[in-house]
């Protein structure tokens, strides 16, 4: 494997609802992320979505979108993990880079989760046995909260600066879905109960975005961009798929794996990482990934959230630009999202979110209730 | 659908039939023929009891496919007492508040209606136990 760099990104605005279809919202990022490279053209894309079939009744985006990009006849395939799709691609296009597979690729997620019924559609990320029984990705989250709860006494509001922090970053970041949007502790605390305990804002919403990055070799990144991000590390790992069949299902083993594996392959240590990008699509799976990367002990998450010790200023900042819960999770583009925020901060360009000095970040994705982990470790 | 695989899988939805591994007596629910804790096959049946204790539970209000009628419901995670954990929805709760611990024992009753035929179908659901145990 040769060393890979992102030479280029770009992102829409998260919204609630767009105008655009699949192939065009696609097709933008990829345009501007292959502008920002300085590139016309890639030799590989690789894709991901993971509602359009239910949503919009399109599959097979990969080659709609390098078709609306103008990229006729190149090598297209789309990637599929569930939540943690976005990052599935970025690995692929990763390994196909530092192979010598290929010299260019680009990464690109799109998702539209405005039209239809998302919650139904999430569902299917779990085994199907278990939903015909009535269970939702929901209720697993909230499951495995009210099992955390009681079992290291978290007071009601003891997760409640998860979306706060993550919403206060979020004012900052142009993209992000609920830019406007003023959160404090009570805001949460009164916010409407979705499947008790969880509620409104412990949970990421529904939304439409794309957001694209560009791979090259590091040795050739800066005939690209000037600030080459390197990508140290790409790993994922499986955990058994049902909670319940998990010895304990507190612990994100699938999470644990990939984070242990990416600092091995990255060559750093967990105190090296300056910012770490959760899926926090629920309150409780960020604290959970913050104790399966070693932040926390088991049962401690929830303090460094209590402690703001999340927060820009703090030991290990989280979602700093709003983060799954308040820049929003339009899941196959997800991932997309938090590479082109971590390359902004490695660059030393987000702006009043700067995490300062930051020279390494993380990011996970989450498959399901924690059945596939994938983490990339980026530095500069 | 094969009858033999229909019969298993009527045994599962209504008996919480499963299998025991004849090399580690691992309990196993549902059925999945290869034992997860020694990679052993394990195809030996066997009957759990139905009881248990709720391991976590919440309440659904968007429903997944087949159960947009019965919203908002009761679903658990439940702690068979021969070990494994499933998930179930919780029935005949009434003014009982369940809690993780509170003991519960299987019923059959109807689940929802099959997306794509519009069909009844049942399965297990438990309910608050109603002998102290
Ligand atoms: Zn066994």
């Amino acid at each position: 494997m040769r060393p890979v760099s992102i030479v280029g990104t770009a992102q829409l605005p998260v919204q609630a609802t767009t105008q655009l279809d699949l192939r065009q919202l696609g097709a933008q990022v990829v345009r501007g992320a292959m502008q920002e490279a300085g590139v016309e053209r890639v030799d590989a894309l690789f894709a991901s979505n993971m509602l359009g079939d239910e949503l919009q009744g399109q599959k097979h985006v990969a080659a709609l979108i390098a078709d609306e990009s103008g990229l006729e006849g190149i090598e297209a395939l789309q990637v599929q993990a569930a939540m943690a799709s976005g990052s599935a691609p970025l690995r692929m296009a990763y390994l196909a880079v530092g192979s010598g597979e290929a010299d260019l690729a680009v990464v690109v997620g799109v998702e539209k989760m405005s039209e239809g019924l998302a919650a139904p559609a999430l569902s299917k990320a779990l085994d199907a046995k278990e939903v015909a029984d009535g269970a939702t990705l929901i209720s697993k989250n909230a499951d495995l909260m009210r099992l955390y709860r009681k079992r290291y006494n978290v007071p009601e509001d003891g997760f409640v600066n998860f979306p706060v922090v993550a919403h206060h970053n979020a004012r900052n970041n142009p993209n992000a879905l609920f830019k406007d949007m003023n959160v404090n502790p009570r805001t949460v605390m009164k916010s409407r109960m979705i499947h008790d305990p969880l509620r409104l804002l412990d949970c990421s919403p529904i939304c439409d975005g794309a957001a694209a990055v560009v791979l090259s070799p590091a040795e050739e990144a800066r005939a690209h961009s000037p600030h080459p991000v390197r990508i140290l590390s790409s790993t994922v790992a499986t955990d058994r798929f049902r909670v319940g069949d998990r010895p304990n299902p507190l612990w994100l083993e699938a999470a644990h794996k990939s984070a242990l594996k990416a600092y091995r392959l990255a060559n750093v240590h967990r105190g090296d990482i300056d910012f770490f990008e959760v899926h926090d699509a629920f309150s409780i799976m960020a604290c959970m990934q913050l104790e399966a990367a070693g932040f926390a002990d088991q049962g401690q998450g929830w303090h460094l959230a209590e402690e703001k010790r999340i927060s820009l200023r703090g030991d290990i900042p989280i979602s700093t630009m709003g983060g799954l819960k308040a820049r929003g999770h339009p899941i196959g583009a997800t991932a997309l999202y938090q590479v082109s925020e971590m390359v902004l901060q490695l660059r030393g360009r987000a702006g009043k979110n700067r995490v300062r000095e930051a020279k390494i970040g993380m990011m996970s994705s989450v498959g399901g209730a924690g059945s596939t982990v994938i983490t990339h470790i980026l530095g500069i | 659908m094969e009858t033999s695989q229909h019969w298993r899988l009527r045994k599962q939805r209504y008996a919480l039939v499963g299998e025991v591994c004849p090399h580690c007596e691992s309990k196993i629910f549902p059925p999945r023929d290869i034992c997860p804790d020694c990679g052993e096959d394990a195809r030996e049946m066997y009957q759990f009891s139905g009881r248990g204790e709720v391991y976590s539970h919440t309440t659904v209000y968007q429903a997944p496919s087949g159960h947009a009628e019965n919203v908002p419901y009761p679903v658990a995670i439940v702690r068979l007492e021969e070990g494994p954990l499933v998930t179930a929805q919780l029935t005949d709760v009434g003014d009982q508040p369940i809690e993780i611990g509170t003991p519960v024992e299987m019923v059959t009753r109807k689940l929802g209606a099959d997306g794509e035929r519009g069909m009844l179908v049942y399965g297990y659901k438990f309910r608050p136990a109603l002998v102290e145990r």
